[in-house]
């Protein structure tokens, strides 16, 4: 009765044609790794819920119809999968080219190398006379701590996964609009400063194509000064309270330019308060 | 004191007292609980709490003023436990809310753009409402296309909502027809009587299933082969074992009656005409799968047919025939009605759950399965009302006797929505198996120039087919080999005179407008094939590679969307391209 002692199964599973074996409740992608296989995804991180919205990880499955994310979907035992397919090509490729041919894609470095390994070209929809439609917003500039500019937003979910369920629990933001005309939203479109904001930036540090940025971070590459190659990155511990977060800062010419937490800490997962976040101003006595 | 952190805003009283009418009419108290009393449950359930009384709310802010207010969503905010920001997002999903103030004070008066009504003119009509003073909104189908051109007022200032064509008498084509089965009580039983319906043989089925026992009903329902008739012709009987065979949980029976599929408006008609029929077939539905809770969920456009299924479930619960122990049969059932609020994506059953829930409309991933984690997570039978219709004949008759009409694979009878250019549009009822042709010509035949270029099958999702299709038998099988679809069970005829160009053109549109946005297969590529199209238009020519690009678009579309809509929103698109209806005509 109080034997609680949880059994892990393990399920085997075939992936281009090597047997992988995985515990039960592993997804398709994080088998795809053992297995040594590269794997793009977008809308997954690993201290976040799936949504499974973007569809950039989707492989083949034997049996079914459709292709499927394999971010999201559980591996089963006898799972036939195939990663390298000209179907699953087509669909990464088409995924990566649409999302390019929407929004500004020039900050989304993780995005870059699989766009050019599966050929994508957005550029190739339209013409002069039938230019495409694009998402161009102007950048939110709101406050001095980080800055909104959704003209590189690709409906990730991460910042609102971040902000709701899955860390913060303030759900300032939301999804809001329908299709191609939907962005990430306060109510109403109010300011951050009028809005439920806690200025915690998990949103910021999940999200992935700069479409959310540290103002340091922005200010900098305004001016054509932000050099990630010439900074250093320091691992301490925040020293507000208690709790023990690992704080990473990242350090341009003698200046803390942005504050970040490993995700596979055990204590912030990746996310953190406004204090270790952004109370590092006192550092440079300002 | 709310820990959910509210802006300034505040509502009117008009709207504070709209909102809380519409809660205490599902017997809700529309106070702000304490947060002492908040705190026996926590997080998120505490927020799903009473989540789902959201679009209701919103419909009663949207009603009152005329669109949805910061002070308004702020009040609903507060009272319901759901985040303004989430709120907001939900009201921006609809098309029938409003996020900014009215230029007018006046109603709305939606004009439908769809084919149907493409074709008969829906322009002459928005100019006519115009010229009226109405304030028009022209969009997607109303669900009214044997009426084409369609137009729904939508009230404001308190004013209901209002279809003029609903003040006109209703005719059934095929009235006296001795061989109709699901319509035999449409012009014949009072759709506003109980006494009425249970004189034409009304709750026998209920009855005679509550002495069957679950199990046989169960059997029975395999046994006829009915499959859904919503459009992926799903075996209702494996689904009702699925969730009968779930056990600790509540669980549901929901009507999907979202009936938004362009060219789709037989489940109107059956629930406006018939709508105890709706109530006591969904509660056979729970008594076979075990199922308590009944919801109905109806597109907010059909303002009759709620008031008619609202009626009815009132004189099934005051006859006992819902609530505890429905009709004597032992099993407590009853039902809810949740209007939607203009979004064809709700019809999607895993996105109508969101909806109905007080989420964004957005499909959910599967597996898993509706019948094991559908509303609230709980085990759910969702039907068509037209599956659930012909479940009576399966009780009453048994599944052999329903099985001598249609085909073997196909049993039964199949209710065809007839529009665009043919003699008499309206609801028909056929055995499976009819051809395309023999249907027509019951119809009245081609109208317009009498010459017949296509049919659209399936409406929007569907597909078209040329003249050389009329001896096609209307199977489930028969369409499949053909490479096309029975879907909803739209018939939509196009003469020679129709711009099909313009018409396919409209359908790309209607998947671009209605992508719920959440995956990027299908929220760019519905409007990148929109404006391929768009651009063959004005070029009047389609290049190789412009032809070969729509082709690889669909092919990520199918292949890597999340749900229906974007696998079949180039279905259409491509069908007309095969058949030559667009892009090999000369430029106009
Ligand atoms: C985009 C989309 C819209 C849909 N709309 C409807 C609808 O309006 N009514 C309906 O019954 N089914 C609709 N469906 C199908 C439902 O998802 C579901 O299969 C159906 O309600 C199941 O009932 P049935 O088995 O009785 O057909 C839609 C599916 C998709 C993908
Ligand atoms: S900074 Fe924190 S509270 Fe503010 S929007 Fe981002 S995640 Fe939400
Ligand atoms: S802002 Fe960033 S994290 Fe949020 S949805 Fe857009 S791309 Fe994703
Ligand atoms: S296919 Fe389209 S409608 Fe369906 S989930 Fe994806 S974006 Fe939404
Ligand atoms: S990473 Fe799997 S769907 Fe986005
Ligand atoms: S009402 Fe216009 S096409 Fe259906």
């Amino acid at each position: 009765m109080t034997d609680t002692t949880i059994t892990e199964t393990a399920v085997t599973l075939t992936i281009d044609g090597q047997p992988v074996e995985v515990a039960e409740g592993s997804t398709i992608h994080s088998a795809c790794v053992e297995a040594g296989i590269e794997t793009p995804t977008l809308c997954w991180a690993e201290n976040l819920t799936p949504v499974n919205v973007c569809r950039v990880c989707v492989v083949e499955l034997e049996g079914s119809r459709a292709l499927v994310p394999s971010c999201s979907r559980q591996a089963e035992e006898g799972m036939v999968v195939q990663t390298g397919t000209p179907r699953v090509r087509h669909s990464r490729r088409m995924v990566l080219e649409f999302l390019g041919s929407g929004v500004d894609l020039s900050q989304a470095d993780d995005l870059h190398h699989w766009m050019k390994a599966y050929g994508a070209d957005p550029d190739r929809y339209g013409d002069e006379d039938h230019p495409v439609e694009r998402v161009e917003e102007p950048v939110k500039v709101q406050d001095e701590l980080y800055i909104r500019d959704y003209s590189k937003c690709v409906l990730c979910y991460k910042c609102v996964e971040a902000c709701g369920d899955d860390a913060q629990h303030t759900f300032a933001i939301a999804v809001a609009g329908r299709g191609f005309d939907a962005r990430i939203s306060t109510e109403f479109d109010v300011t951050l400063p009028d809005s439920a904001c806690v200025y915690c930036g998990n949103c910021v540090g999940v999200c992935p194509t700069g479409a959310l940025q540290f103002k340091t971070e922005y200010d900098l590459r305004e001016v054509g000064e932000w050099r990630p190659e010439d900074q250093t990155v320091t691992r301490t511990v925040c020293s507000y309270c208690g709790v023990g977060c690992n704080l990473d800062l990242h350090v341009q010419d003698e200046r803390i330019v942005k504050v970040t937490s490993p995700s596979d800490h055990s204590v912030t997962s990746g996310h953190l308060c406004i204090k270790g976040r952004f109370g590092w101003q006192y550092v440079h006595g300002e | 004191m709310t820990d959910i952190y509210l802006g300034a805003d505040r509502a009117t009283d008009a709207e504070a007292a709209a909102v809380d009418a519409a809660l205490r009419s599902r017997g809700v108290d529309p106070v702000v609980r304490p947060e002492t009393e908040r705190l026996y449950t926590s997080g998120t359930a505490r927020r799903r709490e009473r989540r789902h009384f959201l679009l209701p709310a919103l419909h009663a802010l949207q009603n009152e003023a005329g669109w949805i207010s910061p002070g308004g969503i702020n009040y609903v905010a507060e009272v319901l436990d759901v985040p303004p920001a989430e709120a907001f997002g939900v009201a921006t999903f609809y098309d029938l809310f409003r996020t900014e103030p009215p230029a007018h004070d006046g109603d709305t008066f939606h004009v439908c753009v769809d084919a149907a009504c493409q074709i008969a003119g829906y322009d002459d009509l928005a100019a006519s409402v115009r010229a009226a003073g109405g304030h028009v909104h022209l969009g997607p189908c109303l669900g009214q296309c044997e009426r084409a051109p369609a137009l729904f007022v939508q009230g404001a200032g308190g004013r209901p909502d209002h279809v003029p064509a609903d003040d006109e008498p209703f005719e059934l084509p095929q009235a006296g027809d001795e061989s109709l089965r699901l319509l035999r009580r449409i012009g014949v039983a009072d759709p506003e009587s109980l006494e009425s319906y249970l004189a034409h043989g009304g709750y026998r089925a209920l009855r005679r299933a509550g002495e069957m026992g679950a199990e046989a009903v169960l059997e029975a329902v395999a046994a006829s082969g009915l499959s859904g008739r919503g459009g992926a012709a799903f075996p209702t009987g494996v689904k009702w074992r699925a969730v009968a065979a779930e056990t600790g949980r509540p669980k549901h029976v929901v009507a999907n009656c979202d009936e938004s599929e362009p060219g789709t408006f037989k489940d109107r008609i059956v629930m406006e005409q018939d709508p105890f029929a709706v109530i006591e077939t969904m509660t056979i539905a729970g008594l076979a799968t075990g199922a308590q809770n009944g919801w109905i969920y109806i597109r907010g456009e059909y303002p009759l047919a709620t008031a008619r299924l609202q009626g009815a479930i009132d004189a099934a619960r005051a006859a006992g025939l819902l609530g505890k122990d429905a009709a004597g049969t032992g099993h407590d059932f009853d039902i809810a009605i949740w209007r939607g609020a203009g979004a064809y994506i709700c019809g999607e059953e895993t996105a109508l759950f969101n909806s109905l829930e007080g989420f964004r409309g957005e499909p959910r991933n599967k597996p898993p399965f509706p019948t094991t984690h559908g509303l609230f997570g709980e085990p759910t039978a969702i039907n068509n009302p037209e599956t659930l219709l012909n479940v009576l004949d399966i009780i009453l008759e048994g599944a052999d006797a329903y099985r001598t009409r249609g085909t073997e694979r196909s049993p039964g009878t199949k209710l065809l929505c007839l529009s665009g250019k043919v003699g008499r549009p309206g609801l028909y009822e056929v055995a499976f198996g009819t051809t395309l042709g023999d249907l027509l010509e019951l119809a009245g035949g081609i109208s317009g120039n009498g010459e017949l270029q296509a049919v659209l099958m399936g409406g929007a999702a569907g597909s078209f087919v040329g003249p050389d299709s009329l001896g096609l038998p209307l199977t489930l099988e028969d369409t499949r080999a053909a490479g096309t679809t029975l879907g909803s069970g739209v018939v939509m005829a196009f003469d020679t005179s129709d711009d099909m160009t313009d018409v396919v053109v409209r359908i790309a549109e209607f998947f671009r407008n209605e992508s719920c946005g959440q995956c990027v297969p299908c929220r760019v590529g519905a409007v990148r094939q929109h404006e391929t199209l768009v651009q063959m238009q004005r070029r009047g020519s389609l290049s190789p590679a412009r032809r070969a690009l729509i082709d690889e678009m669909a092919e990520v579309m199918v292949d890597a969307s999340i749900c229906g809509l974007g696998h079949t929103a180039a279905s259409a698109v491509r069908s007309a391209l095969a058949l030559g209806l667009i892009a090999s005509a000369p430029s106009r």
